[in-house]
């Protein structure tokens, strides 16, 4: 044996040594997609419109008060869509005025536009939207990371998808789907807020008093009449929250005073300075615990409340533990959508890992019984060029941490057709040369030789379509076009370098051979 | 052993009434296509599928009588094998389901109403919902992949040989992709994500066989000079004859037995896969030459002058042992 083929014997040993530490043992190192191990698969549209609305609503609350308390009197203020509202009725001796506290109040984040007698328009710049677009975005991804985390799912996905507003979330072994995205789901914007009226029976009955009119500074929130009770009642609040879910430190399932399940909440320290001046002003009457834009209690506030407060209502043991956690994760800053689901149950992960396995080893028998047949002793030579190929591809998956999935299988049964391929190819080409009358050395010199820049064109243009394949791809598709990218790039190395060290192994100990089993 | 040993078909002569077929092929695929429209799968097309297994055997019959409630066309019918007592049940994308929960609602009644129908006890074990703005995506995407990749290998081949072998390969891929799909459609198979991937993978493999032989002709643009195009083209279809078979065989027996073998989900992948296959050999043997062979002519007469770039090494390497034989 020459130095420089035990060089190349020690240089396969090595690669193949790496490949099989990277992925051994494959039960920890070989990480299965959703369709293997089962799951949920979501991708949720964030409903980016509700943040805009939000800023456009506090901002024409915050103008209109403000007009109010510099004596500046209008007359209505109408939100004209998600990023505009429209004030009517601006005194022409106090536009100056207006003006100037238009400017100073929201000058910064809406554009305004002056129509005939005394009528404004603002909306919301470009660049301010979109900003809270992102913001929105960004906002929706961290609290449903911690609501994923929390929910204990392992190796959980949240990431951002496809354009702008859309985000994707993956969690493994997840059985109670329809929990998990409710969880995700939920807004959980938690609302205290003084009662002015209520409970009544219908909105009309609430307004009576006041002509049918909701005050400018109040709402009306639904809510439940009792404890366990199913009618609807109404409440009429101050439309500004005292204490909102941003003012929480901690949420935990705890037990009301009739032992039912409720929530305890704790403020954080500029909670409860708002929390106790609220309540030592309003000793006497109701505040309304609202949790997305429903009413779930209204106790009446007793005395001075510091940092502690509790949110009962007719719950489970499970809505209480789910509530509590949505709550610590804090509130969404948007609605969301669902765009896409695709759930696995667990049985039909095995069972596709089941058959994915056997038809990779059959396909495998198959082509090794022809490959024996067709080329005899050098059909081994190919087969350990391709198993090798296989052992090498598998621990550059397990390396790179790339997640193995069914399509990524028929991706692994598909680098068994390339790596038999190059072998024929370099096989084909050496019989020919034989066939001219050549020596076994030269032929297989020669066939080597001829071949490589064929093999190099054609996975080159695998390689392309793999490519592009992988950036169309979701989820499955990426693992099929990760498995064929990486199983030619090994191939190249097996089917070029392992096979002719192989052949020339074989060569080393017949030196003046005229014959190959080919 | 030897499959094929000197060779000496004429395939170039028979290339006319090759393109003749594949042309006729091609437009009744296209006029078939263009009259059924492409049947998309909820991957594109959205909508929601849903899989229960029940614990004993459940005609699809039944299923679909227990469905009958639901408002717009369902498709029932047994998934994977008789003895698994599987049913897959697909409903069409709903009206404005942007609006909230209504996503899910599809799916939620189908459970609700085979529940109702007393067919005994069984579980969900895969749920696919697909909404509208997702299907739209992916199928831009899919278009843009599909296009994208035929382009990167169209530059690729022009680059490494001339534009004439280039334009040769990408119609062969085409026609490919073409027959692929009409077969498909026939068959009653829906396009999806991974038919996609098969549909992508065989413009890769088409093209391979098609550089296989073009690296052919062009290394006999050498050794055979003063012998005409078409007969270069022919020298090198024959002498890679036996390769181009031996790996469609032994390609296609893999993908038979994932075929057989792999289960229900990947059945239209394995199928696609073993269309593009054969379509792809015919392909290589008959159109891509074909084509090279017809545009290498129109080209501002440089018979059989290789645009390849310098292959430095290699061909010292080669002329060395030339010198040396």
């Amino acid at each position: 044996m020459t130095s420089n083929l035990r060089w190349k014997l020690i240089a396969i040993f090595v690669v193949v040594a790496l490949a099989v530490v990277a992925f051994y043992p494959p039960k920890d190192k070989v990480k299965l997609g959703l369709d293997l191990k089962g799951g949920v698969h979501l991708v949720l549209r964030v409903q980016t419109d509700d943040a805009l609305k939000l800023e456009t609503e506090t901002s024409a609350e915050r103008l209109r008060d403000e007009l109010s308390r510099q004596g500046v009197s209008i007359g209505a203020v109408t939100p004209l869509d998600v990023r505009s509202f429209r004030v009517e009725g601006v005194p022409a001796d106090r536009d100056a005025d207006f003006r100037r506290i238009a400017e100073e109040w929201v000058g910064q984040v809406f554009d305004r536009s002056s129509a005939a007698g005394g009528a404004y328009t603002f909306t919301l710049k470009t660049a301010q939207a979109a900003r809270l677009r992102q913001e929105a975005v960004a906002q929706a991804l961290q609290t449903i990371e911690r609501r994923v985390n929390e929910l204990g799912v392992a190796e959980p996905i949240v990431a951002p998808h496809g354009e702008g507003d859309q985000i994707l979330v993956q969690m493994p072994g997840v059985t109670d789907v329809a929990r998990a995205k409710e969880i995700i789901r939920s807004t959980a914007l938690l609302e205290l807020k003084i009662v002015e009226d209520g409970p009544a029976p219908t909105r009309e009955a609430l307004l009576a008093t006041r002509g049918g009119v909701v005050p400018a500074d109040l709402e009306v929130v639904p809510g439940a009449a009792e404890a366990g009770a199913t009618g609807q009642v109404y409440y009429l609040v101050k439309r500004v929250a005292g204490i909102t879910g941003r003012d929480l430190r901690n949420a935990r399932p705890s037990l009301d005073e009739n032992n039912q399940p409720a929530v305890g909440f704790s403020l954080n320290q500029q909670g409860a300075d708002k929390f106790s001046q609220l309540t030592s002003q309003n000793i006497g009457r109701q505040l309304a615990i609202i949790l997305d834009g429903r009413v779930q209690s209204a106790p009446t506030i007793e005395g001075r409340i510091y940092d502690e407060g509790r949110i009962s209502g007719s719950f489970t043991q499970q809505e209480v533990q789910d509530l509590s956690l949505t709550l610590r994760s804090g509130a969404l800053p948007a609605s969301l959508t669902y765009l896409e689901e695709r759930t696995v149950g667990p049985s039909l992960g095995a069972d596709s890992i089941r058959a994915g396995v056997m038809a990779s080893a059959i396909g495998l028998g198959l082509v090794t019984l022809f490959m024996l047949a067709y080329y005899r002793l050098t059909g081994i030579n190919a087969l350990l060029s391709v198993s090798l190929n296989l052992l090498i591809l598998l621990g550059f998956m397990a390396y790179i941490g790339a997640v193995m999935t069914l399509p990524g299988i028929a991706g692994f049964i598909l680098t068994i057709g390339m790596g038999v391929d190059s072998n024929v190819l370099i096989f084909e080409r050496i019989k020919e040369e034989l066939a001219a009358g050549k020596s076994a050395r030269a032929a297989v010199s020669a066939g080597f030789d001829r071949v490589f820049l064929t093999i190099l064109d054609t996975h080159v243009a695998s390689l392309i379509s793999a490519a592009f394949l992988f950036q169309f791809g979701t989820g499955p598709i990426r693992g099929f076009a990760t498995t064929l990218f990486f199983g030619l790039l090994s191939n190249v190395f097996t089917a070029v370098f392992v096979s002719r060290t192989l052949f020339e192994l074989i060569l080393s100990r017949r030196p003046q051979a005229a014959k190959l089993s080919i | 052993m030897h499959l094929f040993t000197n060779t000496n078909y004429n395939f170039t002569k028979w290339r006319w009434h090759a393109l003749t077929i594949s042309a006729l092929i091609v437009v009744f695929g296209l006029v078939q296509l263009a009259r059924n429209g492409l049947p998309l799968g909820i991957d594109f097309s959205g909508g929601t599928i849903v899989v229960l297994k029940f614990q004993q055997p459940v005609s699809e019959e039944a299923v679909r009588t227990a469905l009958n409630a639901l408002p717009g066309e369902k498709v029932v019918q047994q998934y994977g094998n008789a003895s698994a007592n599987e049913v897959l049940v697909r409903l069409p994308q709903a009206q404005q389901t942007e609006q909230g929960t209504s996503l899910e609602q599809g799916a939620r009644q189908v459970l609700e109403a085979v529940r109702a129908a007393n067919l005994g006890q069984f579980e969900v074990i895969s749920t696919e919902i697909v909404g509208p703005v997702i299907g739209k995506d992916l199928q831009r995407k899919g278009i843009y992949a599909t296009l994208a990749s035929i382009f990167g290998i169209t530059l690729y081949i022009a680059f490494r040989f001339r534009l004439s072998f280039a334009i040769g390969a990408i119609a062969a891929t085409l026609h490919d992709v073409i027959v692929t799909l009409a077969v498909l459609t026939f068959f009653g198979y829906e396009l999806s994500l991974n038919v996609i991937a098969a549909i992508l993978t065989i413009t890769g493999y088409s093209v391979n066989d098609t550089i296989v032989i073009f690296d052919r002709v062009r290394e006999n643009f050498r050794t055979m000079r003063g012998a005409s195009l078409e007969n270069q083209v022919n020298t090198a279809v024959n002498q890679t004859l036996s390769r181009t078979i031996i790996t469609a065989g032994t390609t296609f027996l893999s993908v038979l037995a994932l075929y057989i073998f792999g289960g229900e989900v990947l059945e239209g992948f394995a199928f696609t896969m073993l269309v593009g296959i054969v379509s792809g050999t015919y392909s290589t043997v008959f159109i891509a030459s074909a084509i090279a062979i017809a545009l290498s002519k129109n080209e501002a007469n440089t018979p059989a002058a290789p645009a390849a770039p310098a292959r430095s090494a290699s061909d010292r390497a080669r002329r060395r042992e030339r010198r040396n034989a």
